[in-house]
């Protein structure tokens, strides 16, 4: 550990949050709450069809209903497309992606017209002015049709509803297979699937545009999670001279990755606030969000693994099919490549193969989903372990600890070719089984069986492992993704010794003021209540990568660390000019530089910058004021893991599923404030059930998103959810000063295995080997019934 | 489209406006009278984050006209705190039950009004009383933490006076 750690005060405590103040009095800056002079407020009109040739359009009589200032087209904004920044493949299919279908519809929802008008009511009650011919086109729906010879097609210009083939190997998987099977071992394979799951940040998405005539310049207000990358984008999407343009993410009321995107809106917000001179809002209704903001999940996940007769890991298969949806948003491609490395996750194997085919279909494109590509991973090796745990007959905490990386081999470079610096899965699992009583569950589990109770225990489990700290650029590159995954960061002393932080980082929810303030005031010695943090403005924070992917504290919160220590470094040289003595023989302690052993001899930061304020008597080469800069870009991924635990009880009769105890035992390294860091699992946790047990996204055969609303799409509420037994273990990373790892996703990566795991072993001893997600009453009824006539069909034929 | 003209208190303030008959309470509050810290999270009344007290019982404010508020009395999450903070907006600071803040205003109203009602509630209680009210950032772990401290906060506070 760095000496900063060590001398640290507040690094590690539970603070209360500095965020909180606002918005626990409602004094709180959403993008719906700006109110500009001669604001006009616009309204899209989306398609009720999921695909149809556009064959007209007349907006004459909406263009002349009251308060309606313009009504737009696509023929009006012809051009403008929202660009995809993760070409995977040389080869990738990339369908142009307008801002306002002109020809041809292609999901439900998606966007036709734009009105303007001087009120909310008004922009809306236009939309029922214009109206539009379609001729009906096929919708394309399911994955596995949609790639079959003569499907149809949802970009027929494209002539294949494939975007993409990408595969990597590691080792030889052949090789392993063979291996296994000469030895009397086992290959075993299954198929999972993820369903599509609607993201569902509280703020439904709103954006402003105030255009300034005389200037060309913009400021756009917007519900995002990445002002400084939608700067850019807008910039090359409309030409608008990125110097000319202010983004500002305002207060953002969660993102879970559906934030984290160039939309639509924000072009057409853009555009029209120029070409009429005043400024304009638009922000979507929750139903209208459902279809326009973008979904996560959706593969299909095809799993092989080859094991020896002991259970002894070998080579490992993946073949995903996934959905990007109609058209391929910021990231969508590259979202399934983000699990391709951890599907080997804490396992030692000898190969792995992965491929991946995205498809188009007719729905909502896919994107970003809070884990992205991980929790996928994680669910389709962690299902797999214990299903094999259960082939085999071993205990599925057994054969995950005869395969798991040991705590003494780290660092350990995987199959994936990912080097893990740091880990202790013993340690993690050691405390979630004592946590859970998992030998006192396990004899309950047994007794239940026996006799027959229509109750039966599951106990799920779920090791699990991720890749956080997007990114290390040059593997970014690699990878194709077309920008970096640095993170910057200012740290300026004001004359008055009052500090302000300036951070890239974007965040809705997550605390950085708080933490960063506590890194900040360790490094300077100042205190916490002196800390201002300054984001999510391209004006105020002009450069960053903005917050996603878990990434926030293991970059952007070392930037702030490396900007704060250059402030001191170049405070030590001024003390030291006026101090009259050597930088080195300064110590600096609680903020104050001592000259080491003359007592007295000393000089708070603070009136350092004061002097450097002044500068009139600062040392040869030292320029005035009191400020630095850091851009880090990480060498390494970290890699938090843990182990959850999760008991559940099921009721054969009724298919209910109920939680009868959680535990998660997370290692995220060192910690900068567990009060967040524990806030961070239990809503982690909660996304993750919701998936295993209440969401999903439907669309029937046409194409219509049958959970089109809240009423219809089950986010969990207070009532569904268990209390959650947290604790942590803790191995520092090794790659950052820190030790941190990140906390973001981790429990939605590692829950929803752990509780279809549980459900899923509490019906084993039925003939279920399987539960589709999500598990709900009505699915785990007839899953429970299809497996009692499988089983009863096959008695009889051995009888 | 006509207007009717309303005389409405709101956070304490009597606000005389002409809405709509059509203008939900929620957009009278933010777009009419600007008491913008009410929040809206769904069009189907299912999120909660809207939630005021309508003389003091808990409301989604999507879900009621504004003309159904005409000389009736609202208070929204701005009207809380009274000199100090209410002890519910002390308790989600403390107990860190909220994130990104959004559904906050609503789940805190939700929560006053079922304290009224149930000072002393169970685990259970709590959960159940705040059903209608939804939040994607906690897990709801500690805001039901939060409210029990309120509850303990309050009941203290009542013994006191």
């Amino acid at each position: 550990m760095t000496e900063t750690l060590e001398s640290s005060k507040l690094v590690g405590q539970p603070l209360k949050r500095k965020e909180d103040a606002r918005l626990v009095t409602g004094e709180t800056n959403w993008t719906d709450n700006i109110q500009l002079p001669g604001m006009l407020y616009m309204a899209i009109l989306r398609s009720p069809m999921a695909h149809a040739k556009i064959d007209r359009i007349d907006t004459s009589r909406a263009a002349q209903m009251p308060g309606v200032v313009a009504v737009y087209t696509g023929a009006d904004l012809a051009g403008l497309g929202i660009p995809c920044v993760w070409p995977v493949t040389d080869d990738m299919v990339g369908p142009t992606f307008p801002v306002l279908a002109a020809d041809e519809v292609r999901f439900a929802g998606d966007a036709v017209a734009a009105v303007v008008a001087d009120s909310r009511y008004r922009a809306s009650d236009a939309l029922e002015g214009i109206e539009v011919d379609y001729s009906p086109l096929p919708a394309v729906i399911d994955m596995t049709a949609a790639l079959a010879d003569g499907a149809d097609l949802v970009h027929s210009d494209k002539g294949t509803n494939k975007c993409y083939y990408w595969e990597f190997t590691g080792g030889d998987y052949a090789a392993a297979k063979a291996k296994a099977e000469a030895e009397g071992g086992r290959v075993f394979h299954r198929q999972y699937i993820q369903q599509r799951l609607i993201p569902n940040a509280m703020e439904p998405r709103a954006v402003v545009c105030a255009p300034m005539a005389a200037t060309g310049e913009i400021t756009l207000w917007s519900s995002t999670q990445i002002p400084h990358v939608v700067r850019v984008l807008l910039a090359l999407v409309t030409g608008i001279p990125e110097q000319k343009i202010r983004v500002i993410a305002p207060d953002v009321g969660g993102g879970f990755g559906s934030k984290l995107d160039l939309y639509r809106e924000e072009v057409i917000a853009a555009v029209v606030a120029g070409k009429l001179g005043r400024p304009v809002k638009w922000t979507e209704s929750r139903s209208e969000g459902y279809q326009a903001t973008i979904h996560g999940r959706d593969q299909i996940q095809d799993i092989e693994v080859a094991c020896t007769a002991d259970g002894t890991l070998l080579g490992l298969k993946v073949d995903l099919v996934a959905n990007m949806g109609a058209y391929l948003q910021i990231i969508t491609p590259g979202i399934p490549l983000l699990g391709a490395f951890m599907y080997n996750s804490i396992y030692k194997f000898e190969a792995l193969h992965f491929g991946c085919t995205g498809v188009f279909t007719t729905t909502t494109p896919t994107d970003a989903y809070r884990g992205a590509g991980r929790p996928e991973a994680t669910y389709a090796i962690e299902r797999l372990m214990d299903d094999l745990a259960a082939e085999l007959g071993v205990d599925p905490l057994e054969l995950r600890a005869k395969n798991w990386i040991k705590h003494e081999e780290f660092p350990f470079t995987t199959i994936a070719g990912l080097e893990y610096d740091s880990g202790n899965y013993e340690a993690a699992t050691a405390k979630a089984t004592e946590l859970l009583d998992y030998s006192g569950l396990r004899a309950e589990q047994a007794r239940r069986r026996e006799s027959g109770d229509p109750v039966q225990l599951g106990i799920g489990v779920s090791t699990f492992t991720e890749m956080c700290g997007l990114a290390p650029s040059r593997i970014l590159s690699a990878l194709k993704y077309v920008a970096g995954g640095w993170e910057s960061s200012t740290v300026r002393v004001l004359p008055t010794g009052k500090v302000e932080v300036v951070t890239g980082t974007s965040p809705h929810g997550q605390g950085h003021v708080t933490a960063w303030s506590q890194i900040a005031a360790d490094a300077l010695g100042v205190p916490f209540e002196d800390i201002e943090v300054i984001y999510g403005d391209t004006k105020m924070s002009p450069h960053g990568m903005d917050t996603y992917g878990s990434r926030s504290l293991v970059v952007g919160g070392i930037a702030v660390l490396h900007a704060a220590e250059r402030v001191v470094e170049k405070a030590r040289r001024i003390a030291a000019h006026q101090l009259e003595c050597d930088p080195a023989d300064l110590d600096f302690e609680g903020g104050v530089f001592k000259v080491r052993g003359t007592p007295g001899a000393e000089k708070a930061i603070q009136a350092v910058a004061f002097e450097a304020f002044t500068a009139h008597d600062l040392p040869e080469g030292v320029e005035p004021t009191l400020t630095a800069d850091s851009t880090l870009d990480p060498n390494q991924f970290s890699y938090p893991h843990g182990t959850h635990l999760c008991a559940v009880e099921v009721d054969t009769e009724t298919g209910a599923v109920v939680i009868r105890k959680y535990v998660a035992v997370d290692d995220i390294g060192n910690v900068v404030n567990p009060m967040i860091v524990e806030g961070q699992v239990h809503g982690g946790i909660a996304q993750g059930i919701a998936q295993a047990l209440y969401e999903e996204a439907v669309y029937d055969a046409d194409g219509n998103l049958v959970t089109g609303t809240m009423v219809d799409y089950l986010v969990p509420s207070a009532a569904d959810l268990p209390h959650f037994t947290t604790d942590r273990t803790v191995t520092p990373a090794t790659t950052n000063e820190l030790g941190v790892k990140g906390v973001g996703e981790a429990g939605t990566i590692a829950s929803t295995p752990a509780v279809v795991n549980a459900v899923v072993d509490a019906l084993r001893h039925l003939g279920v080997h399987d539960m589709r997600m999500p598990c709900s009453p009505q699915t785990v009824w007839r899953t429970i019934q299809t497996a009692a006539g499988a089983s009863s069909n096959s008695n009889g034929a051995q009888s | 489209m006509s207007t009717v003209p309303i005389s409405v208190t709101v956070d304490g303030q009597r606000y005389e406006s002409d809405v709509e008959p059509r203008q939900l309470l929620v957009h009278h509050l933010r777009d009419g009278l600007g008491r913008v810290g009410t929040p809206i999270g769904c069009d189907t009344s299912n999120c909660g984050a809207c939630t005021v007290l309508l003389d003091g019982k808990s409301v989604k404010s999507c879900a009621v006209l504004a003309v159904q508020t005409d000389g009736r009395s609202v208070t929204t999450v701005q009207g809380l705190a009274n000199g100090t903070w209410h002890p519910v907006q002390q308790a989600f600071h403390a107990e860190h039950g909220l994130q990104c803040g959004y559904c906050t205003p609503g789940m805190m109203l939700a929560a006053v009004d079922l304290l009224t009602e149930n000072p002393n509630p169970t685990e259970a209680e709590i959960r159940d009383g705040l059903e209608g009210n939804l939040c994607r950032c906690t897990g709801y772990q500690n805001i039901v933490k939060a409210v029990q401290a309120a509850a303990v906060a309050m009941q203290a506070e009542g013994a006191a006076r």
